[in-house]
């Protein structure tokens, strides 16, 4: 009520030149937007983004051309009797192993790691260091060097494990492990005990406390590596080029890797990039959305959610 | 004491198993096979379990090739370097000024800029590869637009080191970002005020308290993408193809197909892991001296 007679009551010719240097444009202003950063991120931008949608877009060429443009047509995803990804058998079984690759590694990788980070996080020593640290190093360790010592002790020691769908996810969930080992224990580390000595002197023994009070406090990290470990497994290529061995247990990534690294890709394989992508991106509206709701009624926002389902948390 | 802590042992016994068998005995496994032998009848390596019985024959071979007249991995080496240097400069150069808008003046429009930040994140390595690759090709749509300038079309993804760095900086800069994002983000702007406050000019700001504080990040972020950078294989592979491009990854992976080359292999992945050791140990004293400070 009594802010516009306040001013109303201050003179026009004080508002004026304040005004001016308080434009949004004024170079003198300290607090002037900063356009030229804000122009470079938009640049960045579309350089990241552009080339990605124009893939995208001749996948959905009529003709064969991956520069101009023939008209609308879902011809390289069902209909084409021979090339499309629905009836090429080598892009179906790509699309398949990918899903099946994906969906192993996240069962057994989540609940190894969410056990291994409980357990490490409340068991002090030197054992349980030792392995935490070789836990983050398995984390930063090139996926090349990693997928070098897969290749050879499943081609040299654990022969019985032949080179296939079994060391791809073996591989894979050692390689993915860490996921859930490194977002629960940092989750354990702003928890504190205090939930589970409350549980404790309300009567539940140790289990119970860790069924009943910490699983669910811990949900959302439980989820979010979930998602992390999924996607992960759909991105990943330098394992499942080492470790593949025919047709039938070859993913997505490497046919578009080995297609295209011949020479002979065409927009068939840009349609297979595109489930890929469409695939990751319903993973990460699933993990989005799960997240804002398994953290609902707690103080984080909704970028906190966003960061932390690409894995930036710490 | 004792059985206050066999819950937790329980609990972390299978994932310390599962990384001594498939993280530790594979390495080992890489150690016996660099330092074995080589089955001289079908040119494959031969494993030497025993510490005692190790041979040299491989890391003299890989030594030859590294240095000395008839050295060809040596210049590998260095174009690894100079590539990994330049790409990664590259995408601090880019990154560093994105991630500092969009944690500190997007404002309202944060949550936007975030997702299209993180976007390329959700896109598969491969995918955004085989994007360039559509673009670059001979009769691609880069081609087209420098024939409407009059410039003749250009190979782009016949050996060119300018199209392996840029595929180097596309492919590993949202990485970066995210990290760097992350670490400016947490900058409390009463600091940066409080500079402006008292008398500092916009440049002195930024040099004197915004860079200092996001020196962590930088590193961390550096690492985030100089770490698989140098182990990188595939994108070299996509938009080159060419020897006179190829990097260490490149020649770890050529041999680990090829009869008679594997052992070499070995012993090249092994070195190229000491190397980096310093800079992975230094991530995971980081990472977790961080995680402490949260607590």
């Amino acid at each position: 009520m009594s802010a516009p007679s306040v001013s109303e009551q201050t003179p026009p010719q004080q508002i004026q030149p304040k005004a001016r240097t308080q434009s949004r444009w004024n170079p003198r202003n300290p607090w002037r937007h900063p356009w030229f950063l804000e122009g470079f991120t938009w640049l960045y931008l579309i350089w990241s983004l552009v080339p990605i949608g124009i893939a995208v877009l001749f996948s959905f060429n009529k003709g064969k051309s991956q520069s101009v443009w023939q008209g609308f047509s879902w011809r390289w995803y069902f209909t084409d009797p021979v090339n499309s990804v629905l009836h090429n058998p080598q892009l179906h079984a790509a699309v398949i192993q990918t899903v099946r690759l994906s969906v192993l590694t996240t069962v057994i990788a989540v609940p190894l790691g969410v056990a291994f980070a409980i357990g490490i996080n409340r068991w002090h020593g030197p054992i349980p260091s030792t392995f935490n640290y070789l836990m983050i190093l398995s984390f930063v360790i090139p996926e090349l060097i990693f997928g070098v010592a897969m290749f050879f002790v499943f081609t040299e020691l654990f022969t019985t494990v032949h080179l296939g769908t079994t060391a791809e996810v073996l591989a894979l969930v050692t390689w993915n492990v860490s996921w859930p080992a490194i977002i629960v224990q940092a989750r354990l580390v702003t928890l504190g005990r205090h939930y589970e000595e409350a549980a404790a002197d309300l009567g539940a023994n140790r289990f119970q406390a860790m069924r009943r009070v910490m699983l669910p406090l811990l949900a959302p990290a439980i989820f979010a590596s979930a998602v992390l470990v999924f996607s992960g497994v759909i991105d990943d290529f330098v394992i499942v080029d080492l470790l593949s061995s025919n047709a039938g247990n070859t993913p997505m990534s490497v046919i578009i890797y080995s297609t295209q690294h011949g020479g002979n890709g065409g927009p068939a394989l840009n349609a297979l990039g595109t489930i890929m992508l469409v695939m990751s991106f319903i993973i990460a509206i699933i993990g989005y959305l799960g997240y804002r709701f398994l953290t609902r009624g707690e103080r984080g926002s909704r970028l906190e959610a966003l960061t932390t389902i690409a894995g930036s948390e710490s | 004491m004792r059985r206050k802590n066999a819950f937790w042992i329980a609990l972390a016994a299978p994932g310390i198993i599962w990384l001594v068998l498939l993280f530790i005995v594979p390495f080992y496994a890489v150690l016996a096979i660099a330092m074995g032998k080589l089955d001289q009848l079908f040119e494959s390596p031969v494993a030497v379990w025993n510490p005692f019985a190790w041979s040299s024959e491989n890391v003299i071979d890989v030594s030859r090739d590294l240095v000395g007249s008839a050295a060809f991995a040596g210049p590998i080496v260095v174009r690894t370097v100079v590539y990994v240097a330049i790409a990664s400069l590259l995408c601090l150069l880019i990154g560093y000024p994105a991630a500092y808008f969009v944690a500190r003046f997007s404002g309202r429009r944060k949550g936007l800029f975030l997702i299209l930040l993180i976007a390329p994140f959700w896109i598969s390595y491969m995918m955004r590869m085989l994007a360039w690759i559509t673009l670059l090709q001979t009769n691609g749509i880069a081609n087209k637009m420098l024939s409407w300038v009059g410039i003749a079309p250009v190979n782009w993804l016949g050996g060119k080191p300018v199209t392996v760095i840029l595929g180097l900086v596309y492919g590993y800069i949202p990485y970066l970002i995210l990290v760097l994002f992350a670490g400016l983000d947490r900058i409390d702007p009463a600091l940066i005020e409080a500079g402006r406050d008292l008398g500092l000019s916009k440049a002195r700001t930024f040099a004197r308290i915004t860079l200092p504080l996001s020196k962590q990040p930088i590193l961390t972020a550096m690492l985030i993408t100089v770490l698989p950078m140098v182990g990188d294989y595939y994108t070299n592979q996509l938009l080159s193809g060419a020897a006179s491009t190829s990097m260490i990854g490149n020649l770890i992976q050529g041999q680990l197909g090829t009869p008679g080359l594997e052992g070499q292999g070995a012993v090249l992945s092994l070195l190229l892991l000491l190397v980096l050791l310093i800079p992975m140990i230094y991530y995971v004293i980081a990472t977790n001296r961080s995680s402490r400070a949260a607590a």
